[in-house]
């Protein structure tokens, strides 16, 4: 069930689309920041920017996305369409896009995301780059996707020449959110697409949520604390979630760490794992390779604990220490806790011994 | 902690696996765990006599693991190969042999030149493991054995009170009638299979060895060799600091191995970190001056099995025969170090028991006690146990100290010619016997002990 | 095969992995500016060999037979044999020169061409994505060659009742999914220790023939739809990164020292509050 390979001629694909990923009555913060890339590259283009919701009864979040600068939303509502599966989410916006044929979609690269667009740019045979980190338009008005390569020591240009639409996908917090302007006008377009209950082969039986207690989300944190392979042990992120409670932030860890086993995938910063934009990035045993930078240069203030001095992390800390960090660490906690334990907050409150 | 409950740092426990399927054991007629030079020509005799073979290798490739000091004494290949000369992976042919004395500054070496040395079955050469390793154990698949690496075999399979091949794992067996162990001087499943008691220290040396690179152009100009020749040096006295055991050098191609076999008894009871002796002996000016620019590649240490005829392992059972170091088949009598000669043929009086076994109806103890006769024919016993005083007599301290320190003073007053007046050579042996304050009695003793074990 | 051959017949799970070069040791070609794979150390694709344990774990406990897919140049047999000594009942290489510089999309369409010639599949494995091209895409895009429903980031599977039941690890929660067979899933990074290969394995592997080498001919890949001019997207040019240099204190001394020092700077700048 694929396209054939004639490609049509590229005249005929206008305007840059962003599938608008939606969970709770509210968009995915990966898709409100795609929408402000998205209108940049639409007025490059000279071209409509255009959202495209499917769900079930989802109208009044289209007239809410337009504010984010969108000129126009899409949408489908149908019960099959509710919750997010692949297959008629997939078969949707493959009709949508041959019948409205854009030049550009773009999607976030969430787990959701990546799974859509992974199976749609095959049922379309055209390009997909996973991943960008950046946009332009080159000299032949194609779309140069830019994306980390050979592990993040690379960054690489890539070109969808002949085929359309030129599909890429975006991690969280690559790109800022746009301002919501409600006065914002825009037309919400109701379109009808073809499905039958046959379509809907995967049921979701269960889901659990994750709760805020589950810990906070070190993409959402202000501070984040982040463990490498310095640390050497999973048992030492304890100590790295005590100094996060006391700052009111998330705990995060390098792709070393993660690898060796000591903490969960989903607390990965880097390239492969999550960009964070903490207002403090505190990088605890972490050496600083290049995958890892991707996921965190965007930190307001960053600071480097490493006893090695010529850890490459160093070259981009705003602050740091060059010493153990089994010393450092609970210092800092210590100092923390004592400047915390003044009701007051005054410095004065701090015992003699600790300066 | 985490959401969803992910539960990092929970120890992992393994699933149980059923067998899949009882029948499809592998089965093979020989099993030869650890693809050394005694496994290799074990599964290489075996698969010639039509035993299907099975050569196990716990490193990812043959003699990754293994070590040595340096030189392999070639009569075995002789015979076992007779065109081994074409593509054996040989570094040097050894044409000179030295034997070297040292104290903390000086050295007396005396040299063995001749042409005989690397003629016929006398030959020998040095050699790096990592190549000729493979090379002898690729022989052996090119007769028909199996070679696996990357698979540590964990104990024997036993059922029934008998010997039914290897296991690895709970659920990961290989049958086999017959069992060689090739494992090398840390063989556990020798103990396993209930043939050999805990070593004490006192049976067992740490063999130490750092290869350093210097151009073969510089190795031929400082050793005085042509371009295919190469240098055997066995160091006695300073080099191990008074402790017992010796030190060696043998040049490779484009490399030097210099390393120690010390007394690990000694090593614990003196607290000296044998990384600090062998850097010791590196420096000394003697070898120095043959070393010197050259860079420290590799480093490696091992246990060596100081066992004498008296003391070795029995070497056979019900389905098991045990080969080469692991049946503690080496000898070091103090000025030469022989270890992988005698685990080639070894190796190869293991294949020849096997056969004879296989003959007499079946692999069973009574059956494989042939395998003695075997290493008799190939004096592999003969000499272990003509040398069996040898690790007595290196466990004599003198020999390690006093003696190396009377010879140096002997040479220093006979070669120190200024002017105070010329002595004569016997009355200087006399003085510093004296001096050393050995009585005479236990000199001519010694000196008589050393002859009859060398 | 009768309705009741059909019933009694083993479940047959095909693994897709990718050989690829070990995360530490990524070098790229100075010349052609890709990823060098000859001569270097290579692993199987470890989002894979999760994939490919999950595939045992089912043979163990449902008799599953399991059969590895891979697309690439020979030296990929290296991981292929590895799959059948850790317990893979045989393997396939899909291998062609004509395949090479094939972006997802022709991969994709290569690979489900291929299972499709093998045929009789009741579920289809892969990892989440690869360490070297980090894209995930080519196992929703199989899947959506193949029309089959997928279920990504699964990190746990089971078979009840003739029906796959997946649990995936989303952003917001965990979900559990249900679905007929066949279908695809991609398998979640790290969602269970690959066994190592066994002794029984790798005897097998060397008695041979349990790695076999097809080419596109082989298969009836249309040529016009892979390889590097085939592929709709093309790496026009690269770039290296330049590291966004800061004007940083570095402190050294006591840590009593260095972390009131720290402290005092990142209050004043107003970035922790007390």
């Amino acid at each position: 069930m694929t396209d054939g390979h004639v490609l049509e001629d590229k005249s005929h694909f206008r305007g840059v689309w962003v599938f608008l990923e939606h969970r709770k009555q509210g968009l995915r913060d990966v898709s409100v920041q795609l929408i402000g890339e998205g209108r940049r590259l639409a007025d490059l283009r000279a071209a409509t920017l255009t959202g495209v919701l499917l769900g079930n009864g989802v109208d009044d979040l289209a007239k809410h996305a337009i504010g984010y600068g969108l000129d126009r939303v899409i949408v489908i509502n149908d019960p099959i369409l509710e919750i997010y599966r692949s297959r008629p989410y997939a078969q949707v916006m493959a009709q949508l896009i041959r019948r409205h044929k854009p030049e550009i979609v773009l999607y976030g690269a969430s787990k959701n995301g990546r799974d859509l667009g992974g199976r749609l740019h095959a049922i379309l045979e055209t390009g997909l780059a996973a991943d960008c980190v950046k946009f332009d338009i080159d000299a032949e008005g194609n779309l140069d996707m830019i994306r980390p390569s050979f592990g993040g020591k690379s960054l690489a240009h890539i070109l969808c020449k002949k085929h359309r639409p030129q599909m890429a996908s975006v991690r969280r917090n690559v790109f800022v959110a746009p301002p919501h302007d409600p006065k914002r006008t825009g037309e919400v377009v109701p379109e009808t697409v073809e499905l039958r209950p046959s379509d809907v082969d995967a049921t979701l039986v269960d889901f659990h949520e994750f709760t805020k207690e589950g810990g906070l989300r070190p993409e959402e944190a202000e501070v984040v604390v982040s463990g490498g392979y310095g640390l050497g042990d999973p048992e030492h992120f304890a100590m790295l979630q005590e100094l996060a409670d006391l700052l009111g932030g998330a705990i995060a860890a390098s792709r070393k760490a993660v690898d060796s086993g000591w903490v969960p995938k989903m607390l990965q910063v880097g390239q492969t794992g999550m960009t964070v934009r903490p207002n403090l990035y505190l990088a605890v045993g972490i050496s600083g390779a290049v995958q890892h930078l991707a996921g965190m240069q965007e930190s307001k203030k960053i600071v480097v604990i490493n006893i090695d001095p010529k850890a490459p992390l160093f070259e981009i800390a705003d602050y740091g220490i060059v010493g153990d960090l089994f010393e450092v660490v609970p210092e800092m906690i210590r100092q923390l806790k004592a400047l915390k334990g003044g009701a007051t907050g005054a410095r004065t409150a701090v015992p003699a011994t600790a300066r | 902690m985490w959401p969803g409950g992910l539960g990092f740092g929970k120890p992992f426990t393994r699933p149980a696996f059923p067998q899949w399927d009882r029948e499809s054991v592998e089965r093979f007629d020989a099993i030869v765990v650890g693809a050394g030079p005694a496994g290799s020509a074990a599964a290489l005799t075996l698969a010639r006599k039509g035993f299907s073979t099975l050569l196990v290798e716990r490193g990812r490739a043959p003699g990754v693991k293994g070590m040595f000091g340096g030189r392999i004494y070639a009569w075995p290949l002789v015979d076992l190969l007779p065109e081994w000369a074409k593509d054996c992976p040989v570094e040097r042919f050894v044409v000179r042999e030295n034997l070297a004395f040292l104290t903390e500054d000086a050295s007396l070496t005396v040299s063995f030149d001749s042409p005989k040395l690397a003629q016929g079955r006398g030959t020998s050469f040095t050699a790096l493991r990592s190549k000729f390793d493979a090379w002898l154990a690729k022989k052996a698949q090119d007769a028909g054995a199996m070679l696996v690496t990357g698979i540590r075999v964990d104990d024997l399979w036993r059922e029934g009170g008998r010997v039914r091949g290897v296991s690895v794992a709970p659920n990961d067996h290989v049958a086999a009638d017959l069992v060689v162990l090739a494992e090398g001087a840390a063989s556990t499943l020798v103990r396993k299979a209930g043939l050999k008691a805990d070593m004490e220290p006192r049976e067992v040396s740490v063999g130490i060895k750092e290869t350093v690179e210097l151009p073969p152009e510089t190795i031929q100009d400082r050793f005085g060799l042509g371009e295919r020749e190469g240098a055997a040096f066995v160091y006695a006295g300073y080099a191990s600091m008074g402790l017992r055991g010796g030190g060696f050098l043998y040049t490779n191609k484009a490399s030097v191995s210099l390393g120690l076999v010390v007394s690990s008894e000694d090593l614990s009871r003196k607290k000296i970190e044998v990384q600090d002796l062998q850097t010791k002996f590196r420096m000394h000016p003697a070898v120095q001056r043959l070393l010197r620019g050259g860079k420290v590649v590799e480093y490696s240490a091992h246990l060596v099995p100081e066992l004498g005829a008296g003391m070795m392992p029995h070497l056979s059972a019900d389905g098991v025969l045990v080969v080469g170091d692991a049946a503690g088949f080496l000898i070091n009598n103090g000025y030469t170090f022989r270890g992988v000669d005698l685990a080639i043929a070894s190796g190869v009086a293991a294949g020849e028991a096997a056969e004879a076994a296989r003959t007499a109806g079946g692999m069973t103890k009574a059956n494989l006690a042939a395998y003695e006769k075997f290493l008799r024919a190939r004096n592999v016993l003969t000499d272990l146990e003509r040398f069996r005083r040898a690790p007595l007599y290196m466990k004599n301290e003198r020999l390690f100290e006093v003696y190396p320190r009377m010879l140096m003073e002997i040479a220093e007053r006979m070669y120190t010619v200024d002017g105070s007046g010329k002595e004569r050579l016997f009355d200087v042996v006399l003085d510093e016997a004296s001096a050393a304050k050995v009585p005479k009695l236990k000199m001519l003793l010694d000196l008589l002990q050393g002859a009859r074990s060398m | 095969m009768t309705a009741g051959e059909e019933a009694s017949r083993p479940m047959r799970v095909i693994v897709c992995i990718k050989q690829v070069p070990r995360a530490q040791e990524l070098q790229v070609d100075p010349v052609t500016q890709t990823l060098k794979r000859v001569g270097v150390p290579s692993e199987i694709n470890p989002p894979d060999a999760n994939a490919l344990e999950m595939a045992l774990r089912l043979k163990d406990e449902h008799a599953a037979e399991v059969i590895v897919l891979s697309m690439g140049p020979t030296s990929f047999d290296e991981s292929l044999e590895r799959a059948v000594a850790m317990g893979a009942d045989r393997s396939v290489l899909l291998t062609d020169r004509i395949l090479g510089g094939s972006d997802t999309v022709p991969t994709a369409y290569a690979l489900s061409e291929t299972i499709q010639k093998i045929g009789g599949y009741d579920l289809l494995l892969c990892g989440e994505e690869t360490t070297d091209a980090s894209t995930g895409h080519v196992g929703p895009g199989i899947a959506g060659h193949l029309d089959l429903p997928q279920i990504t980031y699964a990190s746990e599977i089971r078979i009840e009742d003739g029906k796959v039941r997946a649990r995936r690890t989303a952003e917001d929660g965990t979900e559990w999914w249900q679905t007929t067979m066949p279908c695809l899933c991609t398998v979640n990074f790290g969602c269970n220790r690959p066994r190592e290969p066994t002794l029984t394995g790798k005897i097998r592997v060397e008695r041979g023939g349990l790695v076999t080498h097809w080419s596109c001919a082989d298969v009836g890949i249309d040529p016009k739809k892979v390889g590097l001019f085939n592929s709709p997207t093309i790496v026009a040019k690269v770039d290296t990164v330049k590291l966004p240099r800061r004007a940083g204190r570095i402190f050294s001394g006591e840590p009593e020292e260095t972390v009131r020092k720290l402290l005092d700077a990142l209050i004043a700048d107003r970035v922790i509050a007390l």
